[in-house]
């Protein structure tokens, strides 16, 4: 396993919104601002950095049995600890997010690259391997919010870009991609973006279309 | 012994689908008539926009799709599409708003969801729900109707068409001094600051069921609804379903305290309710197969109107109810699948 490719995969290969279509949940609450999934992405990434490196620290000491148990209460400490630092030290943004940054434990990503990559290889890796994860989750996250911040409301990190017909300009915002169900229209045109580009990603159906011959028709 | 043949596919249409949808649009030629008689030339110009957007849309995306461009064009499911979109428009309503979403109607949810046939929504409300949730300010561009003793402030063409095409009116005149509350509004406003049914009505907007214009818009449509079941391009059951469904709710609240609760009359020849019961809900692809199927997605949808206008926070809730029972089809008609002859359930 090479190190390039573990950083780098998650990144569009296997990334694990559009690809394994996992943190869905906060990927459509927090993205109607630039500086919203700026703020989360980079504090998923710390938590899963975090929980990434202590977690395969104890990959030999850790019984099968209580595995679960043992990494949530790791991934949980790593969520109070980011949760508190915003607080201390970007009070605002801790609040627009509200419960998001807290629920980040219950992010699919987190338990999903601890349960699956963090148990079997060493510390290094597994930081990169956060690290990765991280990034693709962020870029994702930057992707949808600025096309929903711009078009919502017409400006990014909160300033303006397009000049709004309630302000005498000429751009009328798209009030729909302020509201979190957009962002499953912007998450779901990336994926086809994607899948489109890379045909290698698309999964095999679950049903099979049956062909009926010419006879069976009649 | 009596042989049950369930739907088309036994009887094959000699028309096929120009056919059919040729007999819709002459079908609901009589109500856009009305609807512009009442509310001015805006009705055409978003049908105008709406023909052409689709039919752009709907050649760009058989394009993409490699499909055949001219016999898919030609077959009119995209013009019904946009006549049913922009007859549901308010009749001032700038063009880029009914461009986008007929775009979205056809571009999105007929097409990535795989063409005629294929769609999971019903393109024209998918694409309404659109614009009105995206645009709540400029789906209010309804005028007050050309009838009676109303006296309001009327856009003439020449307005209408620059407010059409660039969003802004001649001269002082606004959109907020044209626009006025539909009956659906002014009955959800006047209930919600506790004025009794009989008080709201003293307003002369209101006619003897629904709004004075509004309830010879849903005349005109239910006719040519009746004109489509004797012609048997649609059948009895989703209509039947959709009012029964909306008519039951809304005599059963209004039994219980009439003060307060607007009449059944009110609710079927309000709004939407004619035109989603036989244009929209009818719509072949996006409604289940089976009769039982379709009298129970008809009657979720009447019962999904009620409860939407009445405990909602929009107007109408016809589009909403649509789209939310076309999510159902699937499991109605797993729950509805005929019994195989020779077998047990």
């Amino acid at each position: 396993m090479k190190a390039r490719d573990v950083l780098l995969n998650p990144i569009i290969g296997d990334n694990p919104v559009t690809r394994q279509v996992l943190g869905i949940c906060s990927a459509l609450a927090i993205t109607n601002s630039l500086r919203n999934a700026l703020v989360m992405g980079l504090a998923l990434t710390a938590v899963l950095v975090t929980a990434n490196v202590t977690i395969s620290l104890l990959r030999r000491h850790l019984p099968a049995s209580v595995r679960l148990l043992v990494q949530m209460t790791i991934i949980a400490s790593a969520v109070i600890v980011a949760d508190e630092f915003l607080r201390a030290y970007a009070p605002e943004i801790s609040r627009t997010l509200s419960v998001f940054v807290g629920l980040i434990v219950t992010n699919c990503i987190v338990l999903g690259r601890t349960e699956s990559f963090a148990l079997r290889y060493n510390p290094a890796l597994a930081a990169l391997d956060g690290l990765g994860n991280g990034l693709g989750y962020s870029l994702v996250l930057v992707i949808v919010a600025v096309i929903r911040e711009l078009l919502g409301s017409g400006s990014l990190l909160g300033v303006s870009l397009l000049p709004l017909v309630a302000d005498g300009g000429w751009f009328q915002p798209i009030a729909l991609l302020l509201l979190p169900p957009s962002a499953f229209f912007v998450i779901a045109g990336l994926i086809w973006l994607v899948r489109s580009r890379r045909p290698e990603q698309v999964e095999q159906p679950e049903v099979r279309e049956i062909t009926l011959t010419r006879m069976e028709r009649r | 012994m009596r042989f049950a043949t369930a739907q088309p596919p036994q009887w094959p249409s000699p028309s096929g689908v120009p056919g059919m949808m040729r007999i819709v649009i002459l079908a609901l030629l009589p109500a856009i008539l009305v609807s512009a008689w009442f509310y001015g030339p805006g009705v055409f110009f978003n049908i105008i926009v709406a023909v052409i957007a689709a039919l752009g849309t709907e050649a760009i995306a058989l394009r993409l799709r490699q499909k055949p461009v001219a016999a898919t064009l030609g077959d009119g499911s995209a013009l019904v599409a946009a006549l049913l979109f922009a007859f549901s428009l308010p009749p001032l309503c700038p063009w880029w708003v009914t461009a986008s979403g007929t775009v979205f109607a056809i571009g999105l949810v007929k097409h990535a969801y795989g063409g005629l046939g294929y769609n999971l929504f019903n393109p024209a409300m998918a694409g309404y729900v659109l614009v009105l949730v995206s645009f709540p300010d400029l789906m209010t561009g309804w005028p007050a109707p050309d009838i009676g003793d109303i006296d309001y402030q009327r856009p003439g063409f020449g307005a209408t068409l620059q407010y059409c095409l660039t969003g802004r009116f001649p001269d002082a005149l606004t959109l907020d001094a044209i626009a006025r509350a539909t009956t659906l509004d002014r009955v959800r406003e006047g209930l919600g600051a506790m004025r009794t049914m009989d008080e709201i009505r003293m307003n002369p907007v209101f006619g003897d069921f629904g709004g004075a214009g509004w309830e010879w818009i849903n005349n005109f449509v239910a006719m040519g609804g009746g004109a489509l079941l004797l012609l048997g391009i649609i059948r009895w059951h989703i209509p039947a379903g959709v009012l029964g469904g909306l008519l039951g709710m809304a005599s059963f609240v209004w039994l219980l305290d009439p003060e307060i609760s607007p009449s059944p009359g009110f609710h079927l020849f309000s709004g939407g309710a004619m035109l989603g019961a036989f244009f929209i809900a009818t719509d072949p692809v996006s409604s289940p197969t089976t009769a039982r199927g379709r009298l129970i997605y008809g009657a979720g949808i009447g019962i999904l109107t009620y409860v939407i206008r009445t405990w909602g926070s929009y107007a109408d809730g016809i589009a909403f109810a649509v789209l939310l029972m076309n999510m159902t089809v699937p499991l109605i008609e797993r729950w509805t699948r005929p019994r195989i002859y020779g077998r047990s359930a």
